[in-house]
């Protein structure tokens, strides 16, 4: 009985941060919501985008994707384009993700683009 | 044997109850519904939580069938089913990089069963007694009326078009089409999918563009006059 309670304990414990939390994974939300019209390859190039009038932005570019901080790409996820006076065809967020889903696809998109602001 | 005609009789109850088993299986459409169509429709909530769930989804959910579609329409379509949803369930298994830009694969896409007038009569049937949301529906009440403006909402100030094609071949490929929503979708249910698609679907990704709710009504009027128009030439 004794010497299987520090199993028991870590069975325990390795199921807590599972249940605890529905957070999704960056990637995941990113290939689930954002692959639609900028790309498989994040490159912009999205199955949706014949028929648009603006496209969508490239989150491989690194040039222009340092050109903005963390905090107007956690705005323009959450907002959408017209936030930051960008296009409608860039959608709101709020109601789809956490806060802390928003802070997490931020850093995704840093991973693409392989850059920081003001590089 | 000391009883052969209990053993008889039990014969003959078997057989009856075999026989009017099958009948029941082509008339009701409750037994065809959970036997050839659950493996890929949702008979019962709640809708996907998460994104594992989501994925795995084969077919739409008609748990809420009877607050969603027509069922004039839900009987024709089960009889001579045409795609809705240009990249499949969900569009990510569908697609792959193409010239310009991604395209659907259409070699992954598989047609719909088809059923007799008779099963499909049962199923409409049955479908329209699976209502769940039903307070979702019942806060929303179309107004019908010309939607001047409608076409415009959808194409421009909402962007909604990138999503979904307004004729055949024209708009996005990650929705439904929406030249037969109106067809297909009850007022009520489209007013509120529109206004809050998480509440219908909490993962879908379809986003909420939080339009107010006279524009929610000009996009319905402008969904239902667009699916009076006759695309067979377009297609
Ligand atoms: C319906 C199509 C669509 C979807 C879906 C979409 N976007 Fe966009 N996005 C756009 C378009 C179009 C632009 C370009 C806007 C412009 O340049 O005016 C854009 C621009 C952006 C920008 C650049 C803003 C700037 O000017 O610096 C970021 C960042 C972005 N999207 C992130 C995302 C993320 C993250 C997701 C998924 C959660 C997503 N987008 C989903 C269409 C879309
Ligand atoms: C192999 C999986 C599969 C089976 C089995 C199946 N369906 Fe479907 N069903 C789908 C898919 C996928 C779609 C979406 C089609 C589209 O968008 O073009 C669909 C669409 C529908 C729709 C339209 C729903 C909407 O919201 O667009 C109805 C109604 C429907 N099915 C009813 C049935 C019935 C009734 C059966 C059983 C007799 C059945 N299906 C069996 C996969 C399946
Ligand atoms: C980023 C893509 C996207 C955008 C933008 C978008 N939708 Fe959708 N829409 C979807 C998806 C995905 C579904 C649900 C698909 C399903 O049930 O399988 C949907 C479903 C719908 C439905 C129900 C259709 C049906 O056949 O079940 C209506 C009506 C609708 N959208 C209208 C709109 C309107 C109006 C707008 C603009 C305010 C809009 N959509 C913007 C992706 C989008």
């Amino acid at each position: 009985m004794l010497n299987k309670a520090p199993l028991c304990i870590t069975i325990m414990l390795l199921l807590i941060p599972v249940t605890a939390t529905s957070q999704e994974q960056a990637r995941d939300n990113y290939e689930t919501y954002c692959i639609q019209c900028h790309g498989i390859q994040g490159n912009g190039m999205g199955v949706n985008i014949r028929d648009m009038s603006v496209q969508p932005r490239d989150h491989t570019d690194a040039k222009a994707m340092s050109g903005r901080s963390d905090d107007e790409l956690f705005k323009v996820i959450k907002e959408g384009g017209l936030s930051i006076n960008k296009s409608v065809l860039m959608p709101p967020w709020g109601s789809t993700f956490t806060d802390n889903e928003i802070h997490d696809l931020v850093k995704y998109l840093r991973k693409l683009c392989k850059c920081k602001h003001g590089d | 044997m000391r009883y052969p005609h209990m053993i008889i009789a039990l014969c003959a109850l078997f057989i009856v109850s075999m026989s009017s088993a099958k009948i029941a299986s082509a008339a009701d459409g409750t037994e065809i519904l959970k036997q050839r169509c659950a493996s890929c429709h949702a008979l019962k909530g709640p809708a996907a939580k998460t994104l594992a769930q989501l994925w795995q989804r084969k077919g739409p959910d008609l748990f809420y069938a009877g607050n969603k579609y027509n069922k004039t329409w839900v009987e024709a379509w089960l009889q001579n089913p045409k795609r809705i949803r240009p990249a499949g369930m969900f569009y990510r298994q569908h697609i792959k990089p193409g010239p310009k830009h991604d395209i659907v694969d259409k070699s992954t896409l598989k047609p719909h069963i088809i059923l007799t007038k008779t099963e499909a009569k049962a199923v409409a049937n049955a479908l329209m007694k699976l209502k769940a949301n039903s307070e979702l529906t019942a806060k929303e009440k179309l107004v019908p009326g010309p939607s001047p403006i409608g076409e415009m909402m959808f194409d421009k100030i909402y962007g909604c078009m990138a999503c979904h094609q307004i004729e055949p071949g024209y708009g996005g490929m990650s929705g439904p089409e929406v030249f037969t929503a109106a067809k297909r979708l009850q007022p009520a249910f489209m007013l509120s999918y529109i206004k809050n698609p998480q509440a219908w679907d909490p993962k879908i990704w379809m986003p909420n563009k939080h339009a107010p709710v006279d524009n929610i009504q000009q996009l319905v009027n402008y969904l239902i006059e667009l699916s009076k128009e006759d695309f067979s030439d377009v297609k």
